[in-house]
């Protein structure tokens, strides 16, 4: 390789700081050639080294009786009983989404299915959170449009079914859509493969598509802010090829059950220098490689550029010496071709040859494990405080219920997300239980009776307010999603989706909300097993709402024994289980009416949420219960008009009991604070507060009983406010005349907003 | 030698793509867009038909290697015919158009 | 009996076709390579639903050429019962097995939803043991199921009553309302003119078992051990 002048251009350009090349420097004791700059680069960015969060990361719980895999594999896994264990992780590809939303998604989606079949799981079902800026505008219709297309036309084709998620609409997310990705797949427990190199002199074998020069430097850009200039650079868009992921998919699976591969690792971010270092460092060993036997799509590539390309759908695989054969006819069947491209070596350095001459000559583990680690400046923003504070006097006055319950039900966040899901493939592969657009996601487990439940949340504007408890209630809902489907959770994974690290604030945001799920999972005994970081979600300074998602997957010993949100019948009593204590604070009623993001988000006791949960989880199991449904945007109102929606137009007809004037919990735990809750802003803080630790359950006369003995075993509120039946909503407060709707023209609104929106008509 | 394959829908199918595109330019302010009908485009290489033509013998007259060079077109077209035929067009629906280029 | 599906590289839905023949029918179910010649014995096959070949030309464009195919075909001309469900229909339309072409859905995207399909016709093999006139709850997932004859071919097909499921109410009505696709004369389903050869876009086998939501689809399958015995053809 032609020498290099390394000077201050070449480090910035690789976003390398001068004090992580001195670092650099004493690793190798030497000048590195741009080849091995490189290799640093990508490796020591922030989407592959995690140094800005990494001391935060470690404090999340990450043991359990169940867990079978934690973090720092591939994908998280965790025992479900006969042998079996679920293999699961989420991912973001935000920044791409943005560039290119179609295949952006697209390639998200190929990305953690690999994760996923790289244990040796197969994948049986994806699950997104997205978020948007306002559909009232262009851009984000635009990138709405394809990001959907693109989510359904990778799992469409690869078949596995996308069976749930939200999405949010926020102006905040204009600039940086957010798209989380998760995968869930079963493996056995005895078959799960790492990502670690194994036994010196075994061969490493390169299979899937041809490398190119696309995505070169995607993991540094995704380590960067947008600015103006960003939108028009489009570098290399990786195109996704869901085919050929198909293909290689089958065939990894497979070429697994022979025992001939030792270890294994997708090439994703950072393509064959992660592959081929993260392997080496795990295993404790070193790998050499010739860069002239990758395949290639492109002539005239450089070793830099092979070695830095993130073409998609390509795996790096360490076979036992002597069995190559039995590998290469597995993937002959599939008409793939798997190329030896180097082997195993002793040691723990990362060569790389190009015709047999050394280009690159690092210790793997000074691109891995010694990656700097930051403990960066956390500083409380200085506006945290003032938009913590919510007076009425200030907003005016209050609508009445039923034009903010019409408007409520039909904005996009809340409505209907059928014009999304419709566009996926939910049924390919039988397993899907319940179908989309119910609180969490089920699918059984072919061969047993068991189901898993899963749930994917998070609340950016609560995060906003407050961080930590934000991040709290995104766990909580999780978890309660999946227990209202009737499982117990077993483990979960998170993805921190926030602004640039480099500043305080934004570091402070993380590394409460990071505290938030640590707390959150301790007390709901939720094991993280794996997730994803992605910072530099900013454009021009202004950084999106700080929004760690979460997926919880819970576990069904009866798959048959599983409920949705939607009414079974008319006559049944509608019981609240949980305090109604009308916390408006951060609400979706006063982003939607009244315009503003203000307040403290709703207390939550994480006491009282886990025996909560363990209380549905038991009325669902036993059959007490026909329905069950968590309230969160839009408050009680809301969530009994959704158990309306999609039952064949059963009705509904409650009382509320009007909630405290001073809305709290308790004195540690302060709900919104309010000033002057009285007359419709009473009224509509009962209705449309998004207190935590609720849900509606329907249920017959005869178990009623049961259900109030069991709720008051567990030390949980249960308050019958109506019944089922009728064509209409109908809801009083006191007594009072509240909402008053058809179910058929509210379900109308909900389901249709989106569609109004995409369309700019009605649909048929 | 490379030959192009042009493979639009039939006349009488209906081509819900190319409708989307119309509409989208109408809204785009070119009012007279009438119609858009969207297709697909192959461009095919051969091997072997380039060697061919450099081959051709230099002591032939330039009329004699411009028949040569023609029914070289000529045997191309036709192959690239069938394939279109075979496998790049759907009769039933599409209908194509194979260029042979110089 | 025997349950052949055919696994193209792309296709998604050969293991569901399986499972719901074997384990939900309790049938024998053999998977059978594309590049196989032989079909294993099969009384009944199954082209199932998928990708194949990534479907980059047109659906079912490459699948045709697999040498599987060459013994779908002889086992149809032999009066050998084929099921074609989604890309599998596509694949019989390409192979020139069923007569018509597939485009693009009339309002562009993929459609994955439940949908009320009308049996119009129970002489097939995989019709026999539907009412007439039953409509099923059948599932559909496809980017293109909007279903394309000429005029005087689609005459034909009526004439022959050769169109089996048709798009329809709950009630069985059929309307543009209820078309998915915009699939001409509401067609989800066709049958060749010996009716042994069916195509369809929804999917039976992922509507199996009430614990997916419906199992109206195990009727399709289920008619095909009942026309059986009733069938006469040769197996090699």
């Amino acid at each position: 390789m032609a020498p290099v002048v390394i000077d201050t251009a070449v480090l910035e350009r690789h976003g390398i700081k001068p004090d992580e090349y001195d670092r650099i420097l004493q690793l190798m004791g030497r000048e590195p050639n741009l080849l091995e700059l490189g290799l640093f680069s990508v490796m020591w960015s922030e989407h592959c080294s995690y140094k800005s969060s990494r001391v935060h990361l470690k404090t999340l719980p990450t043991a359990g009786p169940r867990v079978v895999q934690g973090p720092g594999e591939n994908a998280g896994a965790v025992d479900i009983g006969d042998g079996l264990c679920v293999v699961f992780k989420i991912e973001s590809h935000n920044h791409p989404s943005f560039i290119e939303p179609y295949q952006g998604a697209a390639t998200g989606v190929g990305g953690i299915i690999r994760d996923i079949f790289t244990m040796g799981a197969r994948p049986i079902a994806l699950l997104n959170a997205l978020r948007f800026g306002s559909l009232d505008t262009a851009l984000a219709r635009r990138i709405f449009e394809g990001v959907v297309a693109g989510v359904g036309g990778y799992g469409n084709s690869i078949g596995i079914p996308t069976v749930g998620g939200e999405i949010v609409f926020d102006e905040i997310y204009a600039g940086n859509p957010l798209v989380n990705v998760l995968c869930l797949g079963i493996s056995r427990i005895d078959g799960i493969v790492k990502g670690a190199a194994k036994g010196a002199g075994n061969p490493v074998f390169y299979v899937g598509a041809k490398t190119g020069r696309d995505g070169i430097h995607g993991a540094t850009m995704a380590s960067a802010e947008f600015d103006e200039k960003s939108a028009e650079k489009r570098p290399a868009v990786q195109v996704g090829d869901p085919f050929m992921e198909k293909l290689l998919m089958e065939a990894c699976l497979e070429v697994m059950k022979t025992g001939a591969v030792l270890g294994i690792q997708d090439m994703g971010a950072a393509g064959l220098s992660c592959a081929t270092s993260e392997m080496g460092s795990r295993g404790g060993l070193g790998m050499s490689i010739d860069v002239m036997h990758v395949p290639q799509r492109e002539t005239g590539m450089t070793p830099y550029e092979i070695m830095l390309s993130e073409s998609q759908e390509r795996m790096l695989l360490v076979v036992e010496k002597g069995r190559e054969h039995e590998v290469e006819a597995v993937f002959d069947k599939w008409d793939l071709h798997a190329v030896q491209v180097g082997e195993v070596t002793e040691g723990s350095r990362l060569k790389i040859h190009e015709r047999g001459v050394l280009v690159a000559d690092v210790p793997n583990r000074a691109l891995t494990d010694e990656a700097p680690v930051y403990r960066r400046p956390m500083q409380e923003p200085s506006w945290q405080k003032a938009v913590q504070k919510l007076s009425l006097s200030d907003l005016g006055s209050a609508p009445p219920a039923q034009s903010a319950f019409d408007r409520l039900v039909a904005v996009p966040t809340i409505a209907s997300k059928r014009w999304a899901y419709r566009q996926y493939d939910h049924s390919v592969g039988t397993n899907t239980i319940a179908q989309p657009g119910m609180s969490a996601a089920v699918v059984r487990v072919k061969e047993t009776k068991r189901g898993l439940a899963v749930s994917v949340d998070g609340n950016g504007r609560f995060c906003y307010l407050d961080p930590h408890r934000g991040a709290m209630l995104a766990v909580a809902e999780a978890a309660r999603n999946v227990a209202c489907a009737g499982g117990e959770p077993i483990g979960g994974t998170n993805n921190l989706n926030f602004g640039n690290p480099e500043r305080p604030e934004i570091m402070w945001q993380l590394g409460e909300a990071v505290r938030g799920i640590g707390d959150a999972c301790r007390a709901l005994g939720i094991p993280i097993t794996g997730g994803n970081v992605s910072l530099y979600n900013e454009t021009e300074g202004q950084a999106i709402f700080p929004t760690p998602v979460l997926g919880v997957v819970g576990l069904l010993d009866d798959a048959s024994k599983t409920t949705t949100r939607i009414f079974k019948r008319s006559g049944a009593v509608v019981v609240m289980l949980g305090d109604n204590l009308g916390e408006i604070g951060g609400s979706e009623y006063l982003a939607t009416l009244h315009g503003k993001v203000l307040g403290v988000p709703p207390a939550l006791d994480l006491a009282r949420e886990a025996s909560l949960q363990k209380l549905i989880v038991g009325l669902i199991r036993d059959g007490a219960v026909e329905s069950a449904h968590d309230c969160s945007e839009g408050g009680l109102a809301v969530a009994l008009a959704e158990c309306t929606f999609d039952s064949g137009g059963i009705g509904v007809t409650a009382d509320i009991a009007l909630c405290g004037d001073k809305p709290f919990l308790s004195a540690e735990a302060p709900g919104a604070k309010v000033e002057g809750l009285s007359g419709d802003w009473r009224t509509n803080a009962t209705l449309f507060g998004e207190s935590a630790s609720r849900i509606l359950v329907s249920a017959s006369d005869e178990k009623l009983p049961a259900v109030i003995a069991a709720a008051k075993a567990a030390g949980i509120p249960a308050i019958v406010i109506g019944k089922t039946g009728g064509d209409r909503i109908r809801v009083t407060v006191d007594g009072k005349a509240a909402i008053d709707s058809l179910v058929a023209d509210a379900e109308k609104a909900w389901a249709t907003a989106i569609e109004q929106k995409m369309t700019g008509r009605a649909p048929l | 030698m490379r030959a192009r394959v042009y493979v639009t829908l039939k006349p009488s199918v209906f081509d819900p793509q190319g409708r989307v595109v119309a509409d989208a330019l109408v809204t785009l302010g070119y009012q007279d867009v009438k119609d858009v009908r969207q297709g697909k485009f192959f461009e095919v290489e051969l091997d072997g038909a380039d060697a061919a033509t450099a081959n051709l013998s230099a002591d032939l007259s330039a009329e004699a290697q411009r028949a040569q060079v023609e029914a070289l077109r000529a045997k191309v077209e036709t192959r690239v015919t069938e394939m279109a035929d075979k496998l790049l067009a759907n009769p039933v629906i599409e209908s194509y158009r194979v260029e042979v280029l110089p | 009996m025997k349950f052949s599906v055919v696994v193209f590289p792309g296709s998604n839905s050969d293991y569901d076709a399986f499972y719901a023949t074997s384990r939900v029918l309790g049938e024998d179910a053999a998977l059978v390579w594309h590049k196989d010649t032989d079909l294993q014995g099969a009384d009944v096959v199954i082209l199932p639903g998928g990708f194949a070949h990534g479907d980059y030309l047109r659906t079912g464009a490459i699948a045709r050429f697999s040498p599987i195919m060459s013994a779908v075909k002889a086992f149809a001309d032999r009066g050998g019962p084929v099921l074609g469900i989604c890309n599998g229909f596509q694949v019989l339309l390409e192979a020139g097995l069923l007569p018509g072409a597939m485009v693009r859905n009339d309002r562009i995207k993929f459609v994955s939803r439940v949908v009320a399909v009308r049996v119009e016709q129970t002489d097939t093999p995989f019709t026999v043991a539907c009412a007439s006139k039953q409509v099923l709850n059948l599932p559909i997932a496809h980017g293109e199921g909007n279903y394309y004859a000429d005029p005087a071919e689609l005459a034909e097909l009526e004439a022959n009553r050769q169109v089996v499921f048709r798009y329809s109410s709950a009630a069985g009505e059929v309307s543009s309302a209820h078309n998915p696709n915009g699939s001409l004369n509401s067609i989800a389903g066709i049958c060749n003119r010996q009716r042994n050869v069916v195509g369809l876009m929804p999917h039976p086998e992922r509507a199996s078992e009430a614990a997916l939501g419906s199992a109206d689809g195990l009727v399709v399958l289920a008619s095909a051990v009942k026309s059986l015995a009733s069938l006469s053809f040769s197996r090699n």
